[in-house]
């Protein structure tokens, strides 16, 4: 696979982008009253990509990575890292998942892997939002929109953030962005993982390739194509049906708690103010 | 007076904070007026900021309001247009734009057109205005738009045949769409209707819109200045904040409208004679269509 051929249609002015994200990075980070931010780093291209564009928005000394392993987790995950954090000279400290994992389904002991999953998502989280408060620095998102719309994340886990600047990037042009803006070949050319157990990729898990559903997802989400139309395209009816049934799904991943309505203003519904209200 | 300088503030509004706001009007009215400038644009709801949902009614100023008498004491050396939202004696909102000169305020225009779709709600926050009319300054007959209203050609139309040989457009544009070619799509697609609109109606196209991010929307700047011959006589930066100046020469109005004397052969009375034959048709159509539903 070159990560960076890309579908003509997905296919971005690079710098633009960029220049775009890291505006949005200063912008949402400043206005709330902070200059420093903090990420998780996986070693994954999203994460590599997420503090690239940080450093670059607040200056490498205002970045701060964790990389939080479980005992199962890749060594390779690790040492990209290492990688990207020693190359964009940001700040990188590890925190070891595998105590309070461990701990905890030791007395839970039958928990499938999704559950493991879950749960080390959702720890990761915490650890990142307690270290958010020790440092001042606001959490920023890796969730690419691929993975948002398919949802491909844990809730209130990998999806929790102060700002996402990767949120509207498909996975295929992620890679683009990356590697147009140097991140190391062997992260952005590997196989995509939660490297949530050993050996798990995305793509096996669900079951078809970032190439192919992100070309899907760019005509049935940006370009509102019916699913005629996507079968003249060369789409088999059944990938259209098991990726619109997955956005579908997931779709209370994407939005608020729903709440039940009794007052004449309900939060969400007719109290509706900008996120950056008065900011 | 032949000659006269135009500023064009590509700023970024503090979000649904009248106060800061009118603060950073002030600093870059200092600004613009030790840069000479004769007429000073700001961007749409450049008081208020765009994305303001619920906070419209909070925001929102009667032209008499006291808030506005700086701009008024500003006006004296130097005409200001800015963007507010303003609140009308029976209560509804508007999506407005004000021209202040000589002290006073001298014009008002109402958007016409209220986006509503896409990443859009206007029309949930506000009334539409409901007129278009050029007005006489002191640089000549000047017609007030604001960002969408040039969308819809008869905006332009309108205020052409209604003598304006400045069109001045204020516009909190987000951009969408980064394909390849070193700007957002809308952008481009501004570009042209910027030229176009100056060519086929041999006036100045000035166009002023806002930069900064509101909610994950970015605007994108590049606010420009396009002559009657469609040539663009400066452009700012993107994305970036800028004060803009260009000396803008009415007598290239005439050079233009003797080269291609486009207005001179204007058809108003075959336009206005077709639209009511259209409206007639229009309105037989929905007569029937009632009655078949009865």
């Amino acid at each position: 696979m070159n990560p960076t051929v890309i579908m003509p249609e997905l296919t971005l002015d690079w710098d633009l982008c960029a220049k775009v994200l890291t505006g949005f990075i200063q912008s949402e980070v400043r206005r709330a009253g902070f200059r420093r931010v903090i990420v998780g780093v996986s070693g994954g291209v999203d994460s590599s990509l997420a503090v690239t564009l940080a450093a670059a928005a607040m200056g490498p000394g205002n970045v701060w990575g964790i990389s939080m392993p479980y005992q199962a987790s890749s060594p390779e995950s690790l040492t990209h890292a290492q990688l990207i954090a020693d190359r964009l000279e940001v700040n990188l400290f590890q925190v070891d998942i595998t105590p309070q994992i461990d701990a905890y389904f030791a007395a839970f002991p039958d928990a499938d892997h999704i559950r493991r999953g879950n749960k080390m998502a959702r720890e990761r989280m915490t650890i990142l939002y307690d270290h958010s408060a020790r440092l001042e620095a606001l959490v920023l998102g890796t969730s690419n929109k691929t993975e948002l719309l398919l949802g491909y994340g844990t809730l209130y886990g990998d999806m929790a953030s102060a700002l996402n600047p990767i949120g509207d990037l498909y996975k295929t042009q992620v890679r683009c962005l990356a590697a147009h803006l140097d991140v190391p070949a062997e992260i952005v050319g590997k196989k995509p993982s939660a490297d949530l157990w050993v050996g798990q990729t995305d793509e096996d898990e669900l079951g078809f390739s970032y190439e192919a559903v992100d070309r899907l997802l760019y005509y049935l989400v940006d370009r509102r194509y019916e699913r005629p139309a996507l079968i003249e395209l060369g789409f088999e009816a059944q990938f259209v049906e098991a990726v619109s049934r997955r956005i579908q799904s997931s779709q209370y991943k994407r939005r608020p708690p729903v709440i039940a309505k009794v007052s004449g203003r309900t939060i969400d519904r007719d109290f509706r103010y900008p996120r950056d209200w008065g900011v | 007076m032949d000659k006269f300088t135009l500023g064009i503030a590509q700023l970024a509004p503090v979000l649904g904070d009248l106060e800061r706001n009118l603060a950073l009007h002030e600093k870059i009215l200092r600004e613009a007026e030790g840069q000479g400038v004769d007429l000073l644009l700001f961007p749409e709801l450049s008081l208020t900021g765009y994305f303001l949902k619920d906070m419209v009614p909070s925001v929102a100023l009667t032209p008499r309001d006291s808030r506005l008498d700086f701009l008024k004491r500003a006006s004296r050396g130097m005409a200001i247009v800015v963007g507010f939202v303003e609140e009308s004696s029976d209560h509804r909102f508007f999506n407005a734009a004000a021209y202040f000169d000589d002290g006073k305020l001298r014009h008002v225009h109402r958007k016409l057109y209220l986006p509503t779709y896409g990443l859009f709600d206007e029309q949930r926050y506000f009334a539409q205005g409901d007129k278009l009319r050029a007005f006489d300054t002191r640089f000549g007959r000047m017609a007030l738009t604001i960002c969408e209203d040039l969308w819809h050609p008869a905006t332009a139309y309108l205020a052409a045949l209604d003598g304006a040989q400045v069109i001045l457009c204020v516009s909190a544009s987000p951009g969408r769409g980064l394909r390849p070619g070193g700007t957002f799509a809308n952008a481009a697609a501004w570009e042209h209707l910027n030229r176009a609109y100056a060519q086929l109606f041999t006036c100045f196209l000035c166009f002023c819109n806002r930069v900064g991010y509101e909610d994950g929307a970015c605007f994108w700047g590049g606010s420009e200045v396009i002559a009657p011959t469609g040539e663009a006589l400066v452009r700012a930066p993107q994305l970036e904040e800028a004060l803009l100046t260009v000396t803008i020469d009415r007598r290239e109005v005439q050079r233009e409208r003797i080269a291609n004397p486009l207005l001179r052969d204007e058809r108003l009375d075959l336009t206005i004679r077709e639209l009511k034959r259209i409206t007639r048709e229009l309105e037989r159509i929905l007569r029937a269509r009632a009655k078949g539903t009865r």
